[in-house]
């Protein structure tokens, strides 16, 4: 059975490592659902978070085969309730004079934020994690979304209490 | 010390004990050639870059040690690509150096430049493009580094013009370190345990060894374990001289052209005890039903290659010579003393299948180049250096010429990429100045990189090529004949050259045999000259390989002659 999986890994920040990853995924036929990456507070070092689908042995060979690349220095599976996972969208949204207030209202409950404003749309943003921002989507869905730019998750274990 | 980035480079190389460098000039290595030329590095001048990698292959494979190129960029780096792909497959140590165009005009579509890392990515074990002239020496030392250990590959290293030409500090380093590379040489001793007991109560044991023993130079512990144990012994292709092929307890190799008492015996075995092998698909046939009523135990140094094709009970990674040695020393605290009575029934199966279905072929009035290789075998008194071809040739070296030592079969079992055996018998001549080296080659793939028996001629390197010539596309055809009803589409090699004449055009000796009672005179004349021979054989055209398992048919379910 196919499940989603997050992980993530910390690795060189060089270049070309990237595209080591990802060329990874490719070459062996892995799938990638999204991908995040930016610089740690190391700037030598940079955290690339992964959603992939897969079975329990090809989610295997991806954590090998990812742990053999010599740039990667650490990987982790994030999956479950021991890391916190968050992503962000930013929603261009139709907002005709009739549907100004009850967005608005939506926007509040949701506590995100309007980023931009015209005559005819807001651009909202909003982070939480999946069911949070497919419920917020399905409510703006009658308005009419325009466009939507949205991240994949990242994650970080929690600490210990 | 104040340093040129060319000589930085030669003070690694000298530091990482290299004597022998294959290459071609060009361009952006011509200071780098400069610096060689001043240094007593032995540099052979081949014909062709591909031609410059597979040498390396069959030197890092002959002598144990990596095996060095320096090409330049643009063609002389593609042309490399396909060597250091089989070299990738087959897990052996190179260091590949490309010259690259300068720094300031990567990215320009400049005059030879290509972007070789990205090309090569998938096919290197790691690679690397060094920036700067203060970053080389790590960089090669690094590169030797990951080239050798662990589970061996290829490293290329890609370095612009401006690198090797301007000036760095340079301070000798000693060893190099990497955070996120730790090869596990030390198996887990609770799970050797668990084979030992696993090794105690089988019925119907079969230790099944690949190319990771030989890479780890365990077969002597290979050896002491199987003898001990009294468990019969089949390798994959890239295995061969792992264990002797003379021992009453080697079965043969294993898989599509493997015996058919190897392949029955993974059929019937309660446990296979596999080292250092990937389970390639050319090994396992049908992968669902292979070694069905085993429980596997799969020592490998790469964790990727446990589980990957084959569901395994017991995974142990570690280095093969490291846990066989422990395994040996565990298996000495247990009671040997009923081994040999409990494996009477199984080695005597065995045995069977050995007497209904022996390797054989049938003698006509055409030369079997079966014939040809068993009587090369004999003349040589199987001690020469075997390199190879691909095809029907290689599979017929593989079963005909009987290995009792590891290192002397030189072949692409991997990427099975034909034209790598005579340049990979070159590598394996410089290794082994005193050895007899041999190429058994087929009419199609010698003319792939025929042109390197100019690099022979010149260098004097004696190597011995026998040609088993069926004016074919060998392999494909007997495909094509088995499974296309006998449509011969594109296979047929109406023309090739007169080989005994190329060979005289190149300064070498050509000789020709056409009929079976001229074998032997012919290669005992070939395998006396002191200098480079082109053997060649008119084989019966349409002989083929057996047994054979059909692609993805069981490994049990073989076509036999
Ligand atoms: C570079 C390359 N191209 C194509 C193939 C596919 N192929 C495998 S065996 C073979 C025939 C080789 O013919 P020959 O060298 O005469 O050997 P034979 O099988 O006749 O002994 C071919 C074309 C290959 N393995 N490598
Ligand atoms: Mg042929």
């Amino acid at each position: 059975m196919n499940e989603k999986h997050i992980m993530t890994m910390l690795v060189d920040n060089e270049p070309g490592v990237l595209s080591r990853v990802v060329g990874l995924f490719s070459g062996k036929g892995f799938n990638i659902e999204s991908l995040c990456v930016a610089e740690t507070m190391d700037s030598k070092v940079s955290r690339i978070t992964i959603v992939t689908k897969a079975n329990t042995e090809v989610l295997e060979q991806i954590e090998k085969q990812l742990r053999k690349l010599i740039n990667v220095i650490k990987l982790r599976d994030m999956t479950g309730p021991k890391a916190v996972k968050r992503e962000m969208a930013l929603i261009c949204v139709h907002a005709k004079p009739e549907h100004r207030a009850e967005i608005l209202r939506i926007v509040d409950i949701f506590r995100c934020n309007v980023v931009d404003v015209g005559l005819e749309h807001y651009i909202i943003e909003v982070t939480g994690d999946a069911a949070k921002l497919t419920a917020l989507l399905n409510l703006l869905k009658p308005m009419g979304i325009k466009k939507i730019a949205r991240t994949g998750p990242i994650a970080l274990y929690r600490e210990p209490k | 010390m104040i340093r040129k980035g060319s000589q930085i480079l030669m003070e690694v190389l000298q530091e990482e004990g290299v004597e022998t460098i294959f290459g071609y000039p060009g361009g952006v290595v011509i200071d780098i050639y400069d610096q060689l030329a001043k240094t007593d590095i032995r540099h052979i001048l081949v014909r062709h870059e591909q031609g410059a990698v597979h040498a390396a292959d069959g030197y890092a494979r002959a002598s144990g040690k990596v095996g060095v190129c320096l090409v330049t960029s643009g063609p002389g780096a593609t042309n490399t690509v396909t060597g250091i792909a089989s070299a990738y497959m087959d897990s052996i140590p190179l260091v590949v150096i490309t010259g690259q165009v300068p720094t300031h005009l990567i990215g320009n579509d400049a005059f030879q430049e290509v972007d070789i890392v990205g090309i090569t990515r998938p096919c290197t074990k790691h690679n690397y493009l060094v920036s700067s002239t203060a970053e080389l020496a790590r960089t090669v030392k690094e590169a030797f580094y990951l080239a050798r250990s662990g589970r061996p590959g290829p490293v290329l290293v890609d370095i612009p013009k401006d690198v090797s030409n301007s000036e760095a500090e340079y301070r000798q380093l000693k060893d190099v370190k990497l955070k996120s590379y730790n090869p596990t040489y030390q198996p887990n001793i609770k799970q050797l345990r668990k084979v030992v007991e696993l090794i105690r109560s089988a019925e119907r044991p079969v230790v099944f060894a690949g190319g990771g023993v030989i890479l780890s130079q365990a077969s002597q512990e290979l050896t002491e374990f199987a003898r001990k144990t009294q468990i019969p012994v089949t390798t994959s292709l890239m295995g061969l001289g792992a264990f002797p092929g003379s021992d009453p307890l080697w079965l043969g190799m294993l898989g599509m052209h493997g015996t058919y008492r190897a392949n029955m015996s993974i059929g019937a075995c309660d446990l296979l005890v596999s080292i250092g092998v990937r389970f390639d698909d050319r090994v396992t046939g049908k992968t669902d039903v292979f070694a069905a009523q085993a429980k596997i135990v799969h020592i490998d140094i790469d964790p990727t290659s446990i589980r990957k094709n084959i569901p395994v009970a017991i995974p142990v990674v570690g280095d093969c010579k490291i846990s066989l040695s422990q395994l040996n020393r565990l298996i000495d605290e247990i009671d040997l003393t009923d081994v040999p009575r409990k494996r009477q029934d199984w080695l005597g199966q065995i045995e069977r299948w050995k007497g209904t279905n022996p390797l054989a072929y049938k003698q006509c009035d055409l030369i079997k180049p079966q014939f040809v290789v068993e009587k090369l075998y004999e003349l040589t008194r199987g001690e020469a250096i075997i390199t190879t071809e691909v095809g029907q040739n290689q599979m017929w070296a593989a079963q005909y010429y009987h290995f009792d030592r590891p290192g002397h079969f030189i072949t692409s079992g991997g990427l099975g990429c034909m034209g790598f055996g005579l340049p990979a018998a070159i590598g394996a001549q410089v290794a082994c100045p005193d050895k007899l080296v041999v190429d058994i080659a087929g009419d199609a793939s010698i003319q792939m990189n025929i042109q390197e028996m100019a690099t022979a001629v010149e260098n004097c390197l004696p190597v011995k090529i026998v040609i088993l010539n069926n004016n074919y596309l060998g392999m494909v055809r007997q495909w094509q004949e088995l499974f296309y009803d006998k449509r011969y589409a594109c296979t047929y090699m109406n023309h090739s050259p007169n080989f005994v004449k190329l060979a005289e055009a190149y300064g070498a000796v050509g000789l020709k045999a056409t009929k079976p009672q001229e074998v032997e005179s012919v290669l005992a004349e070939g395998l006396s000259l002191p200098q480079p021979v082109i053997m060649e054989f008119e084989v019966d055209k349409e002989e083929n390989v057996y047994p054979m398992v059909p692609a993805g048919a069981p490994i049990t379910e073989m076509l036999l002659a």
